[in-house]
């Protein structure tokens, strides 16, 4: 049986549960003639969540363990021999599950039964033009072994389908029997509901921090194994990034950090001033017909793929301040440069600013306005001496975010600031970040133990902290704004 | 008639408006449209100087909005509408030469919720002097400030905390910090929209005390949904209902014997 198929019947399973728990309940409720503690549908409820929410989780837990499980007892079969020079295990694995894929399609297709493999087998030659048919390409013949490693492949999964689906199903069932049984009138039924919802929902918000923790536990363990084999103190401190891939590379993150923090100073002087100026029009001053077409216009400035702004620093902007400002004023030659990538980016950004101010400026009490236009204040003396100030805290909050946003932005920098790790002031120079190099260093056929492989994690872990940080900073201050007014 | 008499004598710095008419405000045909609903219809009224006026009647009545179109604070509601004519001193506060900006500054507001700025208890009574540039040194404004919230009453409680939150403050003290905020800028004219619906008896106390000494030296509109406090504090009053303006009198005739028979009605309890 299919997940596709599973899924349904579990949820049908369930309603069945429903309906049943609450007949139950109101039958014995009447045969007892006593009152029910909770609303009938409450019992139905709680059948049909310990029909269906275990037996999912089960289904969820075996469709990721099942995969791994065969994979490592499959590999186990491949010897060494066939791994060709210079690839990997790997590899050989991703032909056997293509492999057995395509077996599929072929018995499908000619509508033939598991004996006739055992016949395929034997006449190994004959595979790959018929996996070809099928739209399976392989580079070579097909080794016996890699071929016998997929019928096993092949046979793990369908046994492994079929007892996922006995045992979910049977998990569903027995458990939707139990809480059918333990329906009694006096069964406090809502508050199984309750607390029943309650662990889902706390289930849920664990996968968010069980998420977190897990990407900053393998980025420290990577960045372990790499201060192992490089100096944290030259990491840290020094001023050349020069990575060679023959070993004895220089990889200071101060080069790259500088542009970082460049890059996004310009986003952020380009996004600050004039999200905040179309905050404070879209919440002051303009009419709700022009707000209502005017923000989402906005917003969809932060909707546009990061690669389409780069493309639009590469061909337009780039070339565009290299020929009009750079070059006449003898600063540059190069059209990649910080200012490029920075504009660039401050106009993705400009719709966190000002979106976000506009709904904290929106939040300030009217009674604030009112006090203050009552005194003989004019519209901009109350919004500079008293909406803006009101708002300041959850402002800069806005920018925070923003800044972190900017900081972790790779694509518009690779093309519009270009690759060469420098520390310089000249605006219309190349450089680079932290984010691109960590790119750079992880592309390519590079081994994964060398220095210059293992530095981009302690370059995401430097990252993760920073940009960490400045989210903390940020929704300390917002909160901190909050208390102002409840 | 007797009490306008005794104020018009006791009356020393603004002699213009004695001297023009009898009454501070004058409002004449006022119509109030929001969108399409008529909210006001027709409201004549005179508002006497240096005196008390409260504005009663039951909820929804006009009465917040004729209030609000005496300083103009409706210019601030997009799909308000205002008809007719209100005269400050002789002059239409409506005409298109007038600046409501300053106009706000001739006739103070105080709000049903105390609204403290979210600054310092100086910075909130300075604020308005600053904006008009009323004070040239830092230690004018210190004696503005000084004697605003004494004039509201609160200078004995604050005057060690002047750089606390005005935020801070209980809801009492934010109140007068407001009245202080409003006294400032020294208006003509100081309108309440029902400035103790959100206080405790104490501080209403207070406030109404406050209210009582102001009278001296301003002219005080005040709107209010308690009929005591419009029988303790004003002098003149004005029954509002269904937007429009029933009947207007001395306040002691009008708790005892009113005119208008729906006056009766919401005094006595019988609607409102």
């Amino acid at each position: 049986m299919s997940v596709g198929i599973l899924i349904p019947v579990l949820l049908v399973l369930a309603a069945l549960g429903f309906v049943l728990g609450k007949r139950q309940a109101l039958a014995l409720s009447d045969s007892q003639k006593t009152k029910l503690h909770s609303l009938p549908g409450y019992y139905g409820q709680t059948v049909a969540l310990f029909t269906a929410v275990p037996a999912l989780f089960l289904l969820g837990a075996w469709l990721i363990l099942q995969p791994m499980a065969i994979e490592s007892r499959i590999g186990g079969m491949i010897p060494d021999s066939v791994i060709p020079e210079g690839g990997a295990r790997s590899l050989v694995m991703s032909d056997v599950r293509r492999i057995a894929g395509g077996l599929d399609a072929v018995l499908a297709l000619g509508g033939m039964g598991e004996d006739e493999l055992v016949r395929i087998g034997e006449n190994l030659s004959t595979v790959r033009s018929r996996l070809a048919e099928v739209g399976v390409a392989l580079v070579g013949d097909v080794p016996p072994v890699v071929f016998e490693a997929a019928r096993a492949y092949r046979q793990d999964v369908k046994t492994g389908n079929m007892a996922m689906s006995v045992v979910v199903l049977v998990l569903a069932v027995a458990l939707g029997l139990w809480a059918y049984r333990r329906i009694q009138p006096d069964m406090r039924a809502r508050n199984v509901t309750e607390s029943f919802v309650k662990s889902l929902l706390i289930a849920a918000s664990m996968v968010a921090v069980l998420t977190t923790l897990g990407i900053v536990g393998s980025l420290v363990f990577e960045t372990i194994s790499f201060f192992k084999i490089y100096p944290a103190s030259e990491f840290f401190f020094s001023t050349v990034w020069n990575p060679q891939f023959r070993g004895g590379s220089e990889l200071g993150i101060l080069p790259l950090l500088w542009g970082t923090l460049y890059v996004s100073l310009i986003a952020l002087l380009v996004a600050v001033p004039i999200g905040l100026m179309i905050a404070i029009y879209l919440a002051e001053y303009a009419s709700k017909t022009v707000r209502s077409l005017a923000k989402p216009a906005i917003e969809m400035l932060a909707g546009i793929p990061t690669i389409v702004y780069g493309l639009f620093a590469l061909i337009t902007v780039g070339p565009f301040l290299r020929d009009w400002l750079a070059q006449p004023l003898g600063l540059g030659t190069s059209s990649s440069s910080v200012l490029t990538a920075g504009l660039v980016m401050g106009i993705m950004i400009i719709p966190f600013v000002s979106s976000l101010s506009d709904d904290i400026i929106n939040a300030v009490p009217q009674a604030l306005r009112d006090g203050s236009y009552g005194l003989g204040a004019t519209q901009s003396e109350t919004i500079k001496q008293v909406v803006l100030p009101a708002a300041l805290p959850g402002i800069v909050g806005a920018v925070l975010l923003a800044a972190s946003r900017a900081i972790g932005e790779t694509m518009i920098v690779v093309l519009g600031a270009g690759a060469a790790a420098k520390l310089d002031l000249n605006p219309f120079e190349a450089m680079t970040t932290v984010t691109v190099k960590i790119v750079s260093q992880l592309t390519g056929d590079t081994e994964f133990a060398s220095p210059e492989t293992l530095v981009a994690f302690a370059l995401g872990l430097t990252l993760f902290v920073f940009t960490l940080g400045l989210n903390v900073l940020a929704l300390y201050i917002v909160r901190k704004y909050r208390e102002q007014y409840e | 008639m007797n009490s306008i008499s005794t104020m018009i004598t006791t009356t020393t710095s603004t002699t213009k408006a004695a001297t023009m008419s009898e009454s501070k405000i004058s409002a004449r045909n006022v119509q109030v449209f929001y969108g399409e609903k008529h909210a006001l219809r027709d409201v004549n009224i005179e508002i006497r100087p240096r005196s008390v006026t409260a504005f009663i009647g039951p909820s929804g009545c006009g009465k917040s909005t004729f209030l609000r179109c005496l300083n103009r604070m409706n210019d601030t509601i997009a799909s308000c509408r205002v008809e007719g004519s209100i005269g400050i001193d002789g002059e239409n506060i409506y005409d298109p030469k007038v600046d409501p900006v300053q106009l706000r500054a001739k006739v103070g507001m105080v709000f049903q919720k105390p609204n403290p700025f979210p600054k310092s208890i100086y910075e909130n009574v300075a604020y308005g002097p600053r904006i008009h540039g009323l004070a040239r040194k830092k230690s004018d404004l210190d004696d503005i400030v000084a004697s605003a919230l004494q004039k509201a009453g609160l200078w004995n409680e604050v005057k060690d905390r002047l750089q606390e939150s005005g935020t801070g403050l209980s809801g009492g003290q934010q109140q007068r910090l407001c009245i202080a905020r409003a006294v400032a800028v020294s208006p003509e004219i100081i309108l309440m929209d029902e400035p103790c619906s959100a206080l405790d008896p104490i501080a209403t106390a207070k406030v109404e005390e406050l209210i009582h000494e102001l009278r001296s030296n301003y002219t005080i509109v005040i709107v209010t949904h308690s009929m005591q406090q419009a029988a303790r504090v004003s002098q003149r009053t004005a029954m509002f209902h269904l937007g429009l303006l029933v009947e207007e009198n001395d306040t002691d005739k009008m708790f005892t014997n009113p005119d208008d028979q729906r006056t009766q009605d919401y005094i006595m309890g019988r609607f409102g």
